[in-house]
């Protein structure tokens, strides 16, 4: 194992398991604070990912596709919020699973409806086309060291807002004891509608994000929902620092699983989701039950 | 009056339904003799949907937990058949039907095992997470063919070296008997089971887990061994999509089949045990019709999903009765969540 190979799967699997975070962290808030399961949220993912093939492809840049990305999310998920899933925060599980399902298909459909079924690669942004020289045998992307860069800015605005101001501390409120927020007199409406909106901002981010570090096409939110999923799991329930460490885990875990051992790669996050339940069901940074 | 205890079981709770179902069943025996050969077909997909709805049905309508993984067994007693089918000759219904029920329920008593230490959303983004891990095999390996699949070579209806003389023209028919069968033997024995104790306490986890607990049931094992035994019978309804296509492929494992049979199971209505049965059946008649009349067959299985979800929360047999009294406010908009303790028994008249 050269040390050079060992740095660049290092640091593919930090970046990775930061657009990771991104992902898990608006599925973990959404649910944490309004209980409920947003399996569109991969969806989101794919959005911002066709947002940023389209707007390359039409202006030929991805810095217009980034804010392009961002009021997109923060627009689709005020609209869905207000229009659908404020109606379904106390309806059964089963119907939020299948209304979000039944979102998923709908989106695919609006996809390859405007857009069609071919994949797309996104080019990388000129200005960082390059490589950066780390040793003088090695160097690395520095379109990965920007997406890394970036994700880690978005980290610490979404702990600051989360952990330092008014809103956030309603957040955390929510997440813990979501009937005493209603008995204090707080309108939950608002803060249901901003959580969303910016949980789903995230995931279009994400997306724009990776579009060119793995190039676009149909169901690509499949994949991401489900890992995300193992994100939240091993993560613990609502806990956005707990997404964050688990995301990185995930994603040195699959990065370096796929280099190592590529024939079984794909299961080592499975068997590390079925360790941890057995050892914390409540997730690693979650409460005790 | 709702009889509360046929309201637990999930049985049937008059005679004119009990009427009405002995009627579907007879329909259905005597259907392929009144409609074309592509329609036998068609039909027997739709019991095959059924069965796996119906297994479902045990944990999401008996016992309150929904899970988003069991396609995984479905899809697991399929690819048994593949596994063991040697290349040369077709085996015996009476050999791969059990291997195939025996992979599914063991691989569900593992899976179960794991995934209900969990409970609620968790549950659901596990059994959602262990499903994917299934499909992941069978996908991206070449146990069962890869991504693109295999065909198999059909099981055929003999003992030992008795074999039922069929015509190839008769085949499809038998298929569809062989599925009607075991789907009435199922829904049958699902009866029975849930009319015994375990049922009670299964139905009893779904009301209020934790008066179950404080009654001293170990709730966990009545839950992991309905796990189990849905598993089973969702390996059984693989088997016979895999004897009735000849062909095996990691969609039947993927999680979109999962949903699938919980949007069935919602179409029929949860409150009974005939309704996935019904919605099955529904809802490969609207996948059939949605094929007909356009190339979107995803836009209409979406829209067909969020009409039920907005609009009959109880599904088919529900909403019909709910047409007859329209009720307001409707039922999409946001209610009170219902008190946690239910009122107290109240003196029925019969």
């Amino acid at each position: 194992m050269d040390f050079p190979g060992l740095l660049a799967q290092l640091l593919n699997g930090l970046q990775y398991g930061l657009l990771l975070f991104l992902i898990a962290s608006g599925l973990t808030l959404i649910f944490g604070v309004m209980g409920v399961i947003n399996l569109a949220h991969g969806s989101m993912f794919m959005i911002g990912a066709y947002v940023a093939y389209l707007v390359t492809a039409r202006w030929g840049s991805l810095w217009l596709a980034l804010p392009a990305a961002a009021l997109g999310g923060l627009l689709v998920g005020a609209a869905l919020e207000a229009g659908l899933f404020r109606h379904f925060y106390a309806r059964e599980h089963l119907d939020q699973v299948l209304l979000t399902f039944a979102l998923i298909l709908l989106f695919e459909e609006l996809r390859s409806f405007l857009v069609g079924n071919d994949f797309h690669s996104v080019p990388i942004p000129a200005l960082l086309d390059f490589s950066v020289p780390i040793t003088p045998h090695f160097a690395y992307s520095a379109y990965r060291f920007a997406v890394i860069a970036i994700c880690l800015l978005l980290a610490a605005f979404l702990f600051l807002w989360i952990e330092r101001t008014r809103m956030g501390a309603i957040i955390r409120a929510a997440a813990e004891k979501p009937e005493m927020v209603d008995v204090l007199g707080i309108d939950a409406r608002r803060v249901h509608l901003t959580v969303f909106a910016v949980g789903t901002a995230l995931a279009l981010i994400a997306g724009a994000l990776a579009a060119p570090l793995y190039s676009v096409y149909p169901n690509m939110g499949d994949g991401v929902l489900i890992i995300s999923f193992v994100v939240v799991v091993i993560g613990g329930l609502g806990s956005v620092s707990g997404a964050f460490w688990s995301a990185l885990i995930l994603g040195l875990v699959d990065t370096l699983g796929a280099a190592y051992a590529p024939r079984v790669a794909g299961l080592a996050v499975y068997v590390l989701m079925a360790a941890v339940l057995l050892w914390r069901p409540t997730g690693l940074f979650g409460r005790r039950a | 009056m709702i009889d509360v205890a046929s309201e637990a079981e999930l049985a049937p709770r008059s005679r004119s339904h009990r009427l009405l179902l002995a009627f579907g069943a007879v329909l259905l025996a005597v259907l392929p003799f009144g409609i074309p050969e592509f329609y036998t077909g068609l039909v027997t997909t739709g019991l095959t949907a059924a069965m796996l709805a119906l297994s479902l049905q045990l944990l999401v309508g008996c016992t309150g937990l929904v899970s988003l993984g069991h396609a995984a067994f479905y899809g697991l007693g399929a690819y048994t058949v593949y596994a063991i089918t040697p290349a040369d000759h077709a085996l015996s219904l009476v050999l791969t039907l059990p291997a195939a029920a025996a992979v599914a329920g063991l691989a569900a008593l593992l899976v179960g095992a794991l995934s209900l230490r969990t409970r609620g959303f968790f549950f659901l983004m596990v059994t959602l997470a262990f499903g994917q891990m299934v499909f992941f095999i069978f996908h991206n390996t070449k146990l069962g063919g890869g991504a693109d699949g295999a065909y198999l070579m059909r099981p055929t209806l003999s003992l030992f070296d008795w074999q039922l003389p069929l015509t190839r023209r008769q085949r499809p028919l038998a298929y569809y008997y062989v599925s009607l069968i075991l789907l009435m033997a199922m829904y049958l024995g699902l009866l029975l089971l849930l009319r015994s104790l375990f049922g009670r306490v299964l139905a009893g986890i779904r009301v209020n887990e934790q008066r179950m607990l404080a009654l001293g049931f170990n709730t966990y094992r009545y839950k992991l061994a309905a796990f189990a035994i849905a598993g089973l019978l969702a390996g059984i309804a693989g088997h016979m999509y895999a004897m009735k296509e000849g062909f095996v492929n990691p969609e039947l494992v993927g999680w979109h089949r999962s949903a699938e049979a919980l949007l069935m199971i919602l179409l029929g209505g949860l409150a009974t045990l005939s309704g996935p049965i019904i919605g099955a059946l529904a809802f490969t008649a609207i996948g059939e019709v949605a094929q007909l009349i356009t190339e979107r067959k995803l836009l209409v299985e979406g829209l067909v999903i969020l009409l039920v979800v907005l609009t009959l929360p109880k599904g088919l047999s529900g909403g019909l009765s709910g047409l007859a009294a329209p009720r307001w406010p409707p039922p999409w908009l946001p209610r009170r969540p219902p008190p946690s303790r239910p009122p107290a028994e109240t003196p029925r008249h019969g």
